[in-house]
C-alpha cells in the first residue's frame, strides 16, 4: 500500500514538471509610443507602420538584418549587369500571399510600378523615380532596368515602402494589410492594440511565437508603469531614457542599447544671414558641448557624431575633432566675421525630447558665446510647416532617421538649403558607383565636406533605448530601420 | 411648461449653430497641414499634392463647412485623413470606453458626495463636519493624475492587484471592464466628489436656515423628515448645476486620466488627432461633445423645473 501511494506522488510530480516544461510562453504583448495611422507600409511616412509591419507581415525583395546589412527577402538571389542599369532577382517559389493567393514576379511588377506611378502616395516616391521598367520575366524572375546606375537600389528595396503587396488585397490594405511575412494580422482596436498571429504556411522559417500583441502607450510615465506593472512584455523604444537605469537594476528585465540611424543635429539654415558665412557657422559648431547635451537630454545614451553619418556604418569617419568645444574660439570666429556683439536667431524645436531637453541646454551655451537663441516649441505639424516647408527659421534641431540619407545634401531646395556643386557631384559619382571600395571611397569625401563646411550641428546618433523581459530572446537592440522584427523572438523559460 | 420647455430648446439650437462656427474655424486656422504630416519629410511635392486632392483640403474653406455641417445633421461625421475610416464608428467605438468610465467616476461622486454634504450639514461645527471640510479640501488641492500615478504605483506596480492601464474590452465580461476602469474613475471622482460634497453641504446649510424649515419642524415634523421632504429638495438646485457640469466635464475632461492609464478613449482620440491635424475627427469629436454639454445643461434645465415648481411657473 505505501509502495502505492509513494509512485502515486512520484506520477504528480512528474506530471507538474512536465506541465512547468510545457508552459513555456509563446505569445507577446509589446508596448509601444505611437500608433499607426494605418497599415499601409508603402503609401506614409510614419515609423510606427514598419514599427508593427515590417519583416512580420510585408516582406520586399531585399530586407534589413539586425546589423543594418542588406539580406536577400522574398528574392533569393540576383545578378546585375555589368553596366550597373539591370538587376534581374530570382524570387523564391511557393511564396504565398496571406490570402491564399500566389506571390509571383507579377505581385513584384505591380507594387513597384505602384510606387513609382504618377499618382503614387509613396512617402518615398524619389528612392524608386530612377527605375525606368520593371519586367515579369517568367513567374520567378522579375528584372528592374533603371535610367542610370544606382548603386543603393539593393538597400532603397529594403525599405519598408517597398514591400510586396498584391493587387488582389490592395483595396483594403489600410486596415486589412496582407503580406508574405511569418505573421498574419489578426486584429486592431484603434487607440489600444494591434494583434498578429503566426503564419503557419510561412515559406521560409516560421516564427515561434503564436501571437504578438503592439500595445500603444503614449505617455512616458505610463509606459514605465505597464512595464513594472508587467502588463507589457517589452517596450522596444522606450521614451523615457531617466528610467533605463531603474529597469537595468531589477532582475526581472534586461535594457536593450543599441544604435539608430538618427543622426541628431542643429540644423542650420544656411541661406540665412549670418548662417550664410561659414565663419558664424564654424561659431556655433565650437560653441556647442556634445557631451552636456547627451548626458542632459539623453542621461548619457548616444554617440556623439562630427558629421552626418552612422557612427556603426563601415564607412563612418569620425569628424568630431572639427568642431570640438572651444567656446574661446567660436567667439573669436563670431568676431572675425563680424558679430563680436553676437546676434540673435531662432531656434524651433519639434516635440521630442532630445529636441526640447537639447535645445534648452544648446541655448544655454550659445549664450555664453554672445549668441541669443529665441526657443519656440512647435508640435510637429507646424514644425513641418513653418521650418520644413516654409525655411522660416534660424536654428533646429531634428533626428533624420532615414538609414544613409546624406544624399539629402545634394538638394539645394532641403530645408537647410545647402548648395554644393562639389557635393552634388559626390552624390552622382555614389549613385554610379557599385564597387565597395569606390563607394566607401566617395562616403567618406561626402563626410569630410559636409563636416568641413559646418553645414549643419552635429550633435549625436540617437541610440536605441528598449527594455524586455529577461526571459525574451531575439528582440533587435538596433534599430537599422524602424522595425519591430518578432521572426526569430522566442520565452527562455 | 411648455413655453419653459421651447425656450430652452430654441437657445439649445443656438448654441449648437454658434458653437459649430467657432470649432470648424478656429480649427481650420490652426497652422499645419495634415498630408504632409502623413507624408513625412521625404515626400515630393507632387505626393503632397496629390493626397490633398484626395483629402478633398483642396476645396474652399466655407464650401467643407457646409459638407461637413449637412453631413453631422444627417448623423455622417466625415471620414478620418489619417486612419481612412468613418469618424463615426471611431466614436462610437470609444464612447464604449469614455461613457462608462463617466457615469463610473460621475456614479462614484455622487455616492461619496452626498452622505459627506448631509452629515456635514446636518452636524454643523461637529467633528464630522471638520473631518468632511478637511478630506474635501486635501481633495480639490491634489491634482488627479498625480493622484492617479500614486494609484498605479501603489495597486499595480506594488501590490500588483491591478493592471498600470489599458482596457480589456467589455466582450471580456462586466467584472473585468470595471475593474480596469476603477482606478481612473476614482481619480476622475476625487475631486469631482470633494466639490460636490462642499455645494451639498453649503446649499444644505442655506436651506436649513430658511424659515419654512423652522415651519415644518414647528408643525411637528422630525429632524429626518424635515431633511428630506424640505431641505433636501431646496438644496438640490445648485447640487445638480455641479452634476451637470461634471458630467460634461468627465466626458471631455478625461484626456490626462486616459493618458495616464492609456485608455482607448475619446480623450486621447482628439489629442492624438490634433497632432495628425486629422481636422475633421477634431471638429466631429469636439462638436459631438459640445453637443453633449448642451443636452445635459438641457437636462439640467429640465430637472430644475421637476424640482422647483416656482420656475415653471415663471416662465
Amino acid at each position: 500500500m505505501k509502495h502505492t501511494r509513494v509512485s502515486f506522488a512520484t506520477v504528480v510530480v512528474l506530471a507538474m514538471g512536465a506541465g512547468l516544461a510545457q508552459a513555456a510562453q509563446t505569445d507577446i504583448t509589446l508596448g509601444m509610443q505611437l500608433e499607426p495611422p494605418h497599415l499601409d507600409p508603402t503609401s506614409a511616412a510614419a515609423g510606427a507602420i514598419d514599427q508593427v509591419l515590417y519583416a512580420n507581415i510585408f516582406e520586399g525583395l531585399t530586407r534589413f538584418a539586425s546589423d543594418g546589412a542588406i539580406i536577400a527577402g522574398l528574392a533569393q538571389s540576383w545578378y546585375i549587369s555589368d553596366d550597373g542599369l539591370t538587376y534581374t532577382f530570382n524570387l523564391h517559389s511557393g511564396v504565398k500571399f496571406h490570402d491564399g493567393t500566389t506571390m509571383d514576379s507579377r505581385d513584384v511588377k505591380f507594387s513597384l510600378d505602384r510606387a513609382r506611378a504618377e499618382d503614387s502616395a509613396n512617402a518615398q516616391k524619389a528612392l524608386y523615380a530612377g527605375i525606368t521598367s520593371v519586367d515579369a520575366l517568367d513567374p520567378e524572375t522579375v528584372r528592374i532596368t533603371l535610367a542610370e546606375p544606382n548603386g543603393a537600389l539593393l538597400f532603397n528595396l529594403a525599405w519598408g515602402d517597398a514591400v510586396i503587396v498584391a493587387p488582389e488585397s490592395i483595396e483594403n490594405i489600410k486596415t486589412n494589410p496582407v503580406g508574405t511575412g511569418p505573421f498574419t494580422f489578426s486584429n486592431w482596436v484603434q487607440g489600444d492594440k494591434i494583434e498578429i498571429t503566426k503564419n503557419p504556411d510561412y515559406w521560409g522559417t516560421p516564427a515561434k511565437l503564436d501571437k504578438a500583441t503592439f500595445k500603444f502607450i503614449s505617455d512616458p510615465t505610463a509606459a514605465f508603469a505597464a512595464v513594472m506593472a508587467e502588463d507589457v512584455d517589452a517596450f522596444p523604444g522606450f521614451p523615457a531614457p531617466e528610467n533605463l537605469p531603474q529597469f537595468d537594476a531589477d532582475p526581472r528585465f534586461t535594457v536593450m542599447i543599441g544604435s539608430t540611424e538618427g543622426e541628431t543635429i542643429l540644423s542650420t539654415n544656411n541661406k540665412m544671414p549670418p548662417f550664410d558665412n561659414v565663419k558664424v557657422r564654424k561659431a556655433l559648431a565650437h560653441a556647442i558641448d556634445r557631451q552636456s547635451i547627451i548626458d542632459g537630454a539623453m542621461f548619457g545614451y548616444g554617440t556623439p557624431i562630427g558629421t552626418h553619418f552612422a557612427p556603426h556604418n563601415p564607412a563612418y569617419l569620425d569628424m568630431t575633432g572639427n568642431s570640438n568645444y572651444d567656446p574661446d574660439l567660436a567667439r573669436s570666429l563670431l568676431a572675425e566675421a563680424g558679430f563680436a556683439d553676437g546676434f540673435s536667431t531662432t531656434l524651433k524645436l519639434p516635440p521630442p525630447s532630445y529636441a526640447r531637453r537639447g535645445g534648452e541646454i544648446i541655448a544655454a551655451q550659445l549664450a555664453e558665446v554672445g549668441i541669443t537663441a529665441e526657443i519656440s516649441n512647435l508640435e510637429w505639424a507646424q514644425w513641418l510647416e513653418q521650418v520644413f516647408r516654409g525655411k522660416d527659421y534660424g536654428l533646429t534641431i531634428v533626428s533624420h532617421t532615414e538609414p544613409m540619407d546624406i544624399g539629402i545634401y545634394a538638394r539645394p531646395d532641403y530645408y537647410f538649403q545647402y548648395e554644393s556643386a562639389a557635393f552634388q557631384g559626390l552624390m552622382v559619382d555614389l549613385n554610379a558607383a557599385t564597387d565597395p571600395a569606390k563607394r566607401t571611397e566617395i562616403m567618406q569625401a561626402a563626410q569630410t565636406m559636409i563636416s568641413e563646411e559646418y553645414v549643419n550641428g552635429y550633435l549625436f546618433q540617437l541610440a536605441a533605448t528598449g527594455v524586455a523581459n529577461a526571459k525574451i530572446v531575439g528582440l533587435w537592440a538596433n534599430a537599422p530601420t524602424q522595425a519591430t522584427d518578432l521572426t526569430a523572438v522566442y520565452w527562455n523559460d | 411648461m411648455l413655453r419653459y420647455f421651447l425656450k430652452r430648446l430654441l437657445s439649445l439650437v443656438i448654441s449648437l449653430a454658434v458653437a459649430s462656427v467657432v470649432i470648424f474655424v478656429a480649427i481650420e486656422v490652426v497652422p499645419g497641414d495634415p498630408a504632409s504630416y502623413m507624408l513625412g519629410i521625404n515626400a515630393q511635392e507632387d505626393t503632397i499634392a496629390a493626397l490633398r486632392e484626395d483629402l478633398g483640403l483642396n476645396v474652399p474653406v466655407f464650401q467643407r463647412y457646409l459638407g461637413w455641417i449637412s453631413g453631422l445633421v444627417q448623423g455622417d461625421f466625415g471620414t478620418s485623413y489619417t486612419y481612412r475610416t468613418p469618424v463615426a464608428d471611431m466614436i462610437g467605438e470609444r464612447m464604449w470606453v469614455s461613457l462608462p468610465l463617466a457615469l463610473f467616476a460621475l456614479t462614484l461622486s455622487t455616492l461619496i458626495a452626498f452622505p459627506a454634504g448631509i452629515l456635514a450639514a446636518t452636524k454643523r461645527g461637529s467633528i464630522w463636519d471638520v473631518l468632511v471640510m478637511g478630506v474635501t479640501q486635501l481633495g480639490i488641492a491634489i491634482p488627479n493624475f498625480w493622484f492617479a500615478m500614486l494609484m498605479v504605483l501603489a495597486f499595480a506596480i506594488n501590490l500588483r492587484w491591478f493592471s498600470a492601464g489599458g482596457f480589456p474590452g467589455w466582450e471580456n465580461g462586466l467584472f473585468v471592464g470595471l475593474k480596469a476602469l476603477l482606478l481612473p474613475a476614482v481619480s476622475l471622482a476625487l475631486p469631482q466628489a470633494s466639490i460636490l460634497a462642499r455645494v451639498m453641504r453649503s446649499a444644505l446649510l442655506d436651506t436649513l436656515d430658511e424659515d419654512f424649515i423652522r415651519t415644518a419642524r414647528a408643525k411637528g415634523l422630525t429632524t429626518g423628515q424635515t431633511l428630506r421632504r424640505h431641505a433636501l429638495r431646496n438644496a438640490m438646485i445648485p447640487v445638480l448645476t455641479i452634476i451637470g457640469l461634471q458630467f460634461s466635464f468627465l466626458l471631455a475632461g478625461a484626456i490626462i486620466i486616459e493618458n495616464v492609464f492609456f485608455l482607448p478613449g475619446l480623450g486621447r482620440l482628439v489629442f492624438q488627432s490634433i497632432s495628425q491635424r486629422d481636422l475633421i475627427v477634431v471638429e466631429s469629436v469636439v462638436m459631438l461633445l459640445v453637443f453633449a454639454v448642451v443636452m445635459v445643461n438641457f437636462a439640467v434645465d429640465l430637472a430644475y423645473a421637476a424640482v422647483d415648481p416656482r420656475l415653471r411657473g415663471r416662465s
